[in-house]
């Protein structure tokens, strides 16, 4: 078989170990069948991307030729994206397993299946080259999001899976609507397709009502301010292994979705015209200037961390708005960056919550001194998040700042360095805790967590500083993707 | 309601021919209207009448809650077996051409009714899966109050 015939499998793999995974008993099972079907998808996305970079790789399902069949379309962008997703799951499985044993210690094998469930939703959504296959892997993806987020062990987890199912719903509709407008308006569904036809109706009010239709659906699913009420909530109760993989994937791909709608289907004169990057540029700035001071605000760590996300958000959002090939590259380069930071952070927190039992700050204090290991890797997480020289942090605000100075947006600049000096302050608040305060009384027996624990944790704090010195992958590649989606050829 | 004569009767006279229907929607769903959806949730109301008429642990005798999540999960796996099958046999994913070599009418028909009978499957099993666990709440409350007492 030749990579191409692989290639759907990374989706597959998962999807087709679900059902399989919810039968199976105890806790080993169900985790090893996991880990290998996610591994095996890694593994096959590292062999798709240097080929898809190439030229676009396209499978057709069933061989019916688009657009009367479904294809996966794999480009710079989505191999990159895809990747990414893979790899995360294949980091945080291992760690997870430690974690869910004791939030979720009855029927496993469904737990593990709605993660697989989760994975492959994200990962077809990424791959896809349908834009009515996308709502339907959303729809996967979410609806076993929404349970996995329910199963967190606080009070307060069915409702915050709750309202993250009546908002994500809502997503979802807006963004069916907006496709169903254009479908009625061109008769296909195919993406490449799509951007073929819709030029062609670009003035009629039924394509521009759906252009915002989807841009307000895919607005829910990224968390974009102010559409990101659900985010904290979700990620604050969910169980840590979920959080884990949601801040580090989900928000990802619902960005490389508006990305790939917005530039590829229906293009650059289109955007243009509407009023895109205007709207992205205001919410971008509100959401990185309100959401770390809301963030600096918070005393639970994962609600903290969470909010920081929303600014993350916003940084992705302000370099989208300059629709540049140095703007969308440098988004591409912070999201698969703010993958790795977020998701070490996370990992940090959570294992902090698995020893002590609490996510508030206080619970911190002196913890430097009793997990001295968990507590650096934290500290130095951190620091890429602040955007320090030889961290993925400082790459990815070097990129935004560039290409806010290519437009001579000053303004941008300005606020990049106040969202930067706001994530000292969140994080030093952490930090201060654990290394400054003194231990509190009943800490005494608090020891540092186990290897399986730290060795994930320390494996993505160490990726935050390879990718931050060797940028071939990461700049390299979403250069090229930034100017395949803006149509420049290299 | 299980005292009751004339539901009774009419109930059974009602089952098979509401099964019967769901399986005609089953196996013409590839050239008429229907298909595995709407036949799996025809043939889980033909269940969830009898769970009504003569109660929960009646018709949990008949397809025990364990059975129903087996199903559920079979179904999917009848499905990603066909369409697997079709890259094992030199195709795409859910090709079904390779299914019969040199009746790609036939093929396409055989692998239709394969992956709908799957879908069908799984839909039925998840309905009875939707009315247990609403019909058994009154249980499962229970069960949880008393785990807190302990």
């Amino acid at each position: 078989m030749s990579i191409l015939e692989w290639m759907p499998f990374s989706v597959l793999l998962p999807l087709l170990a679900a059902p399989v995974c919810a039968l199976l008993p105890g806790r080993v099972l169900p985790w090893l069948l996991a880990m290998i079907s996610v591994t095996a998808s890694a593994v096959i996305m590292a062999f798709v991307l240097p080929e898809a970079v190439q030229a676009p790789m396209r499978y057709f399902f069933g061989d019916w030729p688009p657009p009367i069949g479904i294809e996966y379309r794999v480009d710079a962008v989505n191999g990159f994206i895809g990747l990414l997703i893979a790899l995360m799951g294949t980091v945080i499985l291992p760690w997870g397993r430690v974690s869910v044993n004791r939030e979720v210690p009855q029927r496993q094998g469904l737990f593990y299946a709605l993660f697989l469930l989760s994975f492959a939703g994200l990962m077809g959504i990424t791959l896809t080259g349908d834009a009515f296959n996308v709502f339907v892997f959303l729809e996967i993806s979410s609806l076993s999001t929404y349970v996995l987020v329910a199963q967190g062990r606080s009070r307060a987890a069915p409702l915050s899976a709750f309202r993250y199912l009546v908002m994500g719903t809502l997503g979802a509709t807006f963004y069916l609507i907006g496709i169903g407008l254009i479908y009625i308006m061109t008769g296909t569904l195919n993406m490449v397709d799509l951007a073929e036809r819709l030029p062609a109706v670009a003035d009629s009010g039924a394509v521009q009502a759906a252009f915002g239709f989807i841009i307000v659906g895919i607005g829910l699913k990224l968390a974009l301010f102010p559409l990101h009420r659900w985010l904290p909530g979700a990620y604050a109760n969910a169980p840590s292994a979920v959080t884990v993989f949601l801040a580090s994937t989900a928000t990802k791909v619902a960005i490389y979705v508006l990305l790939r709608l917005v530039f590829t289907v229906f293009g650059l004169e289109f955007v243009r015209q509407m009023p895109f990057a205007e709207v992205f540029f205001v919410l971008g700035v509100i959401g990185i200037l309100f959401a770390s001071l809301w963030a600096v605000e918070q005393d639970n760590a994962k609600r903290l961390l969470a909010y920081s996300s929303v600014a993350q958000v916003g940084y992705m959002a302000l370099a989208i708005s300059f629709v540049s090939v140095a703007g969308i590259s440098a988004g591409l380069v912070h999201m698969f960056n703010h993958a790795l930071m977020k998701a070490a952070l996370f990992m940090c927190v959570c294992t902090v919550i698995y020893q002590v039992g609490s996510p508030s700050i206080s619970a911190f204090n002196g913890l430097g001194r009793k997990m001295p290991l968990t507590m650096l890797a934290f500290v130095l997480a951190g620091l890429s998040l602040i955007g320090v020289p030889l961290t993925v942090g400082f790459i990815s605000k070097w990129l935004l700042i560039e290409a806010a100075m290519d437009q001579g947006n000053w303004f941008a600049v300005v606020v990049v360095l106040i969202g930067s000096l706001l994530a000292v302050l969140y994080i030093g608040k952490i930090a201060e805790a654990a290394w400054l305060k003194p231990t509190p009384e009943g800490h005494e027996t608090i020891r540092e967590a186990r290897p399986a624990l730290l060795l994930p944790m320390w494996l993505l704090v160490a990726a935050n500083f390879y990718f931050g010195i060797d940028t071939r992958l990461t700049a390299d590649v979403a250069r090229r993707g930034a100017e395949m989606l803006l149509g420049v050829s290299p | 309601m299980k005292t009751n004569g004339i539901l009774r009767v009419v109930t059974r006279f009602l089952i098979p021919l509401i099964m019967l229907f769901a399986l005609y929607i089953q196996f013409h769903g590839e050239y008429s209207p229907g298909g595995g959806f709407q036949a799996g949730v025809i043939f889980a109301a033909a269940w969830i009448l009898f769970a009504l008429v003569f109660g929960l642990d009646e018709a949990l005798a008949v397809i025990p809650a364990k059975a129903q999540k087996v199903l559920a999960s079979v179904g999917v796996m009848l499905y990603s077996f066909i369409g697997v099958l079709g890259v094992v046999l030199g195709g795409r994913f859910l090709d079904f051409n390779p299914l019969i070599p040199g009746s790609p009418q036939g093929a396409q028909q055989a692998g239709i009714i394969l992956v709908e009978l799957g879908v069908g499957i799984t839909v039925a099993a998840v309905v009875m899966i939707v009315y247990t666990l609403f019909a058994d709440r009154l249980r499962v409350v229970a069960d949880l109050t008393r785990e807190e007492i302990d």
